[in-house]
């Protein structure tokens, strides 16, 4: 095998038909770029998610002087002895995991800390208007919620219970719907980026088939024939990738990366995260490139 | 060296067949002239020979293969032991000569210092000696054809298969092509020629083989074109 010969081949080959080349470099970067950014939201959403379904409780509110709620103006604020007793059936149920009392203070201390970086908002809310909460860590969140919700709904002392799961659905309702649209398009123009390697490899085979005629007469073997323009289309879907992973570089460090600033903790993805994105759109592209490359060539290169 | 037993070859879509029943032997060494009107079946002869196409019935054997049996990519194997020249003479215009008739053994993989050693000899075999930098656009008919021999010749093949060689060449010219083919055949590779160009079949005075409506009409050694078409 002549390395060089299929070399100057390759390149004879790319700068014949530059502008489909460019193309093809240009549709493969952008459908590799948008497979790997579909792929880091995917990252993305199941870190932050994985991190929620660690915390996410059911919030029994109790009631406090200044609840506005009807139940709570019946029935005043949660006395001792309502508290207690609550705390003691949800710490009887089965499917309850753990129940943790948060007062009144330590509701607002948390608070503060979330919102630290935003001093004006934590000035309108002051100790007490925040109500006093049991925090019930659950065994099954997903399929208990209405059973522990049951026990304690609408007993004196209770004003409301909230499933944090369903505050947070909205947000990854959001997530999940913009990774399913980035990821639609990004099939779709790899369908383009591959119609475009095989019209890119007919034309080259057309440009060059005085060259493989001779080839095929004198006895060159199929592999050597068609060697050339499989690097072609590898290489050209290579320099697509290279373009791909530097607009993945862009996309993780200024758009993921800056949701950090909506989070009190880390969500940021990881290095090796990128790493595997990047390498997995690589593999994606060879193949992609490669494998059309080689079927065009099996039609218009027969023996 | 070529053996053609009871062929038949019918293309799609033609009611005639190209070749009928033909029985052809050549032996090794041997010079033929295929000869015969245009669509008399001589170019399908040759393009049996390469196994570009398969006989509809009959069987073919070269160089001791039946190609029956060749698998596809056992072929090129096949086409490294024939030459091939023609008409139009089929070179690469954005190569030179040396690069022409080097490129035949580089895309089957010889060595470099093989290429710079076989090439300049073939050329200087058909003529050609230093000319070795020359663009094909700058040259004659009759000398494109010695580049073009030259190639079929650097992997010094057992058969030569030369579809009307002389087709687009001028007659004076022609001598110099035969005597090139001549002096290929005289190394011991078996020359097949298909032609219109009586003058040169009558000053031959090989064995001529003629072909009418795919059929073979005539097979004699040392013989003559015959009557004019």
């Amino acid at each position: 095998m002549r390395a060089q010969f299929v070399f100057h081949e390759v390149w004879t080959g790319l700068r014949r038909n530059l502008t489909m080349t460019i193309a093809l470099v240009v549709v493969v970067a952008i459908s590799l770029s948008l497979l790997g950014t579909g792929l880091l939201f995917v990252k993305q959403v199941n870190n932050t998610r994985t991190y929620w379904q660690g915390k996410v409780e059911i919030s029994v509110y109790l009631c406090t002087a200044n609840s506005v709620s009807t139940q709570c103006r019946q029935n005043g604020p949660a006395t001792a002895t309502e508290i207690a007793s609550i705390k003691h059936d949800l710490q009887s149920l089965p499917q309850v995991q753990h129940v943790f009392y948060e007062t009144q203070a330590q509701a607002y201390q948390h608070f503060r800390q979330d919102f630290s970086q935003d001093p004006s908002f934590v000035s309108t809310v002051s100790q007490g208007d925040i109500p006093n909460s049991f925090e019930v860590k659950l065994k099954n969140p997903t399929a208990d919620f209405n059973v522990v919700a049951g026990t304690v709904q609408g007993r004196p002392g209770v004003d409301d219970i909230v499933d944090d799961r369903s505050i947070l659905s909205n947000f990854y309702k959001l997530l999940d719907g913009a990774r399913n649209a980035v990821v639609v398009i990004a099939i779709i123009l790899i369908i383009a980026a591959a119609l475009l390697v095989a019209n890119t490899i007919r034309l080259s085979a057309f440009n060059r088939r005085r060259e493989t005629s001779i080839m095929r007469l004198v006895g060159a073997s199929n592999f050597y024939i068609q060697l050339p323009f499989l690097v072609e289309g590898v290489i050209a879907g290579l320099v697509g990738w290279l373009v791909a992973a530097g607009l993945l570089v862009a996309v993780k460090s200024l758009g993921l990366d800056t949701l950090q600033e909506y989070f009190t903790f880390n969500v940021r993805l990881s290095a090796t995260d990128l790493i595997e994105v990047v390498l997995l759109t690589m593999v994606v592209g060879v193949v992609l490139c490669g494998a059309t490359s080689f079927l065009t060539l099996r039609r218009y290169l027969r023996v | 060296m070529i053996h053609f037993d009871n062929v038949t070859k019918l293309y799609p879509n033609q009611s005639r067949p190209a070749l009928e029943n033909v029985n052809i032997d050549v032996e090794k060494g041997e010079f033929i002239f295929l000869v015969g009107p245009s669509g008399s079946g001589k170019s399908t002869f040759l393009r049996l020979v390469l196994k570009e196409e398969r006989p509809t019935e009959g069987r073919i054997h070269v160089a001791g293969k039946d190609l029956a049996r060749l698998t596809a990519w056992r072929i090129p194997l096949l086409r490294r032991r024939i030459g091939c020249v023609f008409q139009d003479f089929r070179l690469l215009p954005n190569k030179n000569i040396y690069q022409n008739v080097a490129f035949a053994l580089e895309v089957i993989g010889k060595p470099r210092r093989f290429i710079r050693k076989v090439v300049p000899e073939v050329i200087d075999l058909v003529g050609l000696e230093g000319k070795h930098d020359r663009m094909p656009d700058e040259l004659s008919g009759g000398e494109q054809q010695r580049v073009a021999m030259a190639r079929a010749f650097v992997n010094r093949p057992m058969i030569l298969l030369a579809d009307e060689p002389t087709g687009n060449i001028d007659p004076a010219t022609s001598i110099g092509i035969m005597k090139v083919l001549d002096r290929i055949n005289r190394t011991g590779t078996t020359v097949v020629m298909a032609t219109h160009d009586a003058a040169i079949v009558d000053s031959m005075r090989k064995r001529v083989v003629e072909l009418e409506f795919g059929k073979v009409v005539r097979d004699q050694s040392r013989g003559v074109y015959g009557q004019a078409y």
